[in-house]
């Protein structure tokens, strides 16, 4: 059925909770209130206010909290605010739910989630994109879908993961996405990259937001005679690099493209990638879209000229097939 | 007064108590002997001193149902949950058969079988976690008493708020127990905090908070057993600071010179192990000449234990390469 991007991942979490009564949630303002942005709504009166648990302002509490609770057999769902409130509780995730099953061979099935990214004039504190931070961190699972059905089905597979999992949605997708969402169970393995739109001359490898930038590139470039491929990766760890150089291998072209920061952003993990694995096959310099290296900041003017969009995907994608 | 309440406690437990309080110590000589034969590599922290905390605090728990999240200068506590001498010497050098097959050391361990969960170095991280196991198990309908430690330099970390807010909050049967050992690594109290006691904080969280003699080990033992009984009932969560003295430097490679000696003097003459020994001879529960050999017994099983420990192969460094995640890629459940 039709669901947004919002709507799938409360459905997924609304029937693993059903089906799962180890799993719980956790966060500030998600019970009576619904959430800030409403996801958790009608999940308090379902489920009750011991598995829809309003906590006070205080992420590492929350995250610390969540990973007790993992360690002795529960399936918690935290939920940030805003994902940039995650730098309050990094300290719970990089360190402790990050080493466990390294340090103790104990599962820490857990997801902290929340909204990131920018584009909706928000400011420096509620825009950012940290994803890059937790694939460096070890030990925790990285995933940022791009569409509904994508949204469903990894965060069932994050829900029954048995290692950490750090959830990002975008918030600028949440209401503006919307697809044909399978009803009932659904589960997209983490780890499997998806290949979004096929094409013969040049591969995008995105993720999140900039598939849909990627997508609105291709429609554009595909009346000038450019067949892009789109690579959406859907997960940093597990990153599916095969799927990856199998399309750089096929277009021999290849540019990366993230709304967040360019520098040592996951794009320069996949460039590095590819220029190890697929250098003879490449026809062109692997090129990088992504944000200029400053916070996201609040004036629209201000936060267009700093984040990545469509024509710049367009643009490069031109200049690395005329190379 | 206090007599007559010593008296309630079975001179059997009196006893054990004194058993797990010459281990931790002993442990404690045996580890700064390997640490000075080069043996033992990293940070060796002492414990001589927070025999009666550890001790004392575990022993309150019930171990069948409470959890132990200990700190590094809670060996005793290992020994009260049913910790092997051998299996913790393994951990704490990091031979073959360690329970973090050579990923970490010292007490980092975990043993969910036992129900004890180590800490990690980042000082006050595990108190949410040790919050958070509780309230999984409060979802069930079970009570189950966490508890955990911190250091008066380390009650300074943000995350202890947190916790302790969040603990009280939601009710949680938790008990922190600050082991004010008046130096955080070189930093004394007076530039750690500003309030009279640790304990004082307990207000501010709408909890049960008290300040106690950290070398009496049936104090310890008491106060905790008061606190498991509230968490028991519902009440919440406590805070006990227990005051004590970190006899010894932060870990081995730290002369500790920045210590008034005068201060090590004054607390010597508390220590409580010696303190407990005179106070179970006094009260008819075990000579002192049964104590000493008591204490010789454990020092060599302690001997026996290290030599089998040493014995013991590195891990194996392929170790080091695997299990980052309990499912890699390819793998979902």
């Amino acid at each position: 059925m039709q669901m947004t991007y919002l709507e799938a991942i409360a459905d997924a979490i609304r029937l693993e909770m059903r089906r799962d009564e180890r799993v719980f949630l956790i966060g500030e303002d998600i019970g009576t209130y619904g959430g800030a942005f409403k996801l958790t709504k009608g999940f308090l009166d379902e489920f009750g206010s011991k598995r829809v648990i309003d906590a006070p302002i205080s992420e590492a509490a929350i995250i610390g909290a969540s990973i007790g609770a993992a360690l002795n057999g529960m399936r918690p769902v935290a939920e940030m605010q805003f994902m940039d409130f995650v730098t309050n509780g990094f300290n719970q995730l990089v360190t402790v739910a990050g080493t466990t099953a390294y340090r103790w061979s104990i599962p820490v099935p857990m997801v902290v989630r929340g909204p990131s990214g920018g584009g909706v004039g928000a400011n420096p504190f509620h825009s950012r994109n940290s994803e890059a931070w937790f694939a460096h961190a070890t030990g925790l699972k990285v995933v940022c879908p791009a569409f509904a059905d994508d949204a469903k089905g990894l965060m069932t597979a994050s829900m029954r993961d048995d290692d950490p999992v750090v959830f990002f949605e975008h918030k600028g997708l949440y209401r503006k996405i919307k697809g044909e969402v399978p009803e009932g169970e659904y589960i997209v393995p983490l780890g499997k990259a998806r290949v979004v739109r096929p094409g013969t001359h040049c591969s995008v490898i995105c993720y999140g937001s900039a598939v849909h930038m990627a997508l609105a590139a291709a429609d554009v470039l595909a009346i000038e005679g450019i067949e892009v491929e789109i690579v959406d990766i859907r997960t940093l760890v597990p990153f599916d690099e095969e799927t990856v150089l199998e399309s750089v291998r096929k277009t021999h072209r290849a540019v990366i493209a993230h709304e967040a920061v360019l520098t040592a952003g996951f794009g320069g993990e996949i460039a590095a990638r590819i220029a190890d694995k697929a250098f003879a096959y490449l026809d062109a310099p692997v090129k990088r879209v992504a944000a200029f290296d400053a916070p996201t900041p609040f004036a629209p003017p201000l936060e267009q000229a700093v984040l990545p969009n469509s024509e710049i995907i367009a643009n490069t994608i031109r200049q690395t097939c005329s190379f | 007064m206090a007599r007559k309440k010593d008296q309630s406690i079975p001179g059997a437990v009196r006893t054990q108590m004194l058993r797990y309080m010459l281990m931790a110590r002993e442990f404690d000589t045996a580890m700064l002997r390997l640490y000075r034969q080069g043996k033992a590599f990293g940070g060796v922290y002492s414990q001589l001193g927070n025999e009666a905390v550890s001790v004392g605090s575990a022993m309150a728990l019930d171990r069948t149902r409470d959890v132990l999240f200990p700190m590094h200068r809670n060996i005793g506590g290992h020994f009260v949950f049913g910790q092997s001498l051998d299996q913790l010497m393994i951990n704490h050098l990091a031979r073959e058969g360690s329970q973090m097959r050579g990923t970490d050391g010292t007490g980092h361990y975990a043993d969910p079988a036992l129900r004890i969960y180590g800490n990690v170095s980042h000082l006050g991280a595990m108190i949410p976690v040790a919050a958070g196991f509780s309230m999984a198990d409060a979802m069930r309908g079970i009570t189950t008493v966490s508890m955990t430690y911190i250091g008066d330099g380390g009650a300074q970390v943000g995350e202890v708020h947190e916790a302790l807010n969040f603990a009280s909050v939601h009710k949680i049967p938790l008990i922190l127990i600050i082991e004010n050992n008046q130096f955080a690594y070189s930093t004394p109290n007076s530039m750690e905090f500003a309030c009279e006691h640790l304990s004082d904080r307990a207000l501010g969280y709408g909890m049960h908070g008290v300040t106690i003699d950290g070398t009496d080990v049936e104090l310890v033992y008491r106060t905790c057993i008061d606190a498991a009984e509230r968490a028991r009932r519902g009440e919440g969560p406590s805070l006990i600071e227990t005051v004590t003295m970190r006899m010894r430097g932060h870990a081995e490679h730290d002369d500790f010179s920045y210590v008034p000696k005068q201060m090590l003097e004054t607390w010597s003459a508390k220590d409580p192990v010696e303190r407990y020994i005179d106070r179970l001879d006094a009260d008819g529960v075990i000579a002192r000449a049964d104590a000493e050999a008591m204490r010789a017994e454990i020092l060599s099983q302690m001997i026996e234990a290290i030599d089998r420990a040493l014995e013991k192969p590195w891990p194996a460094a392929e170790e080091g390469l695997r299990n980052v995640f309990m499912t890699p890629a390819g793998e979902q459940h």
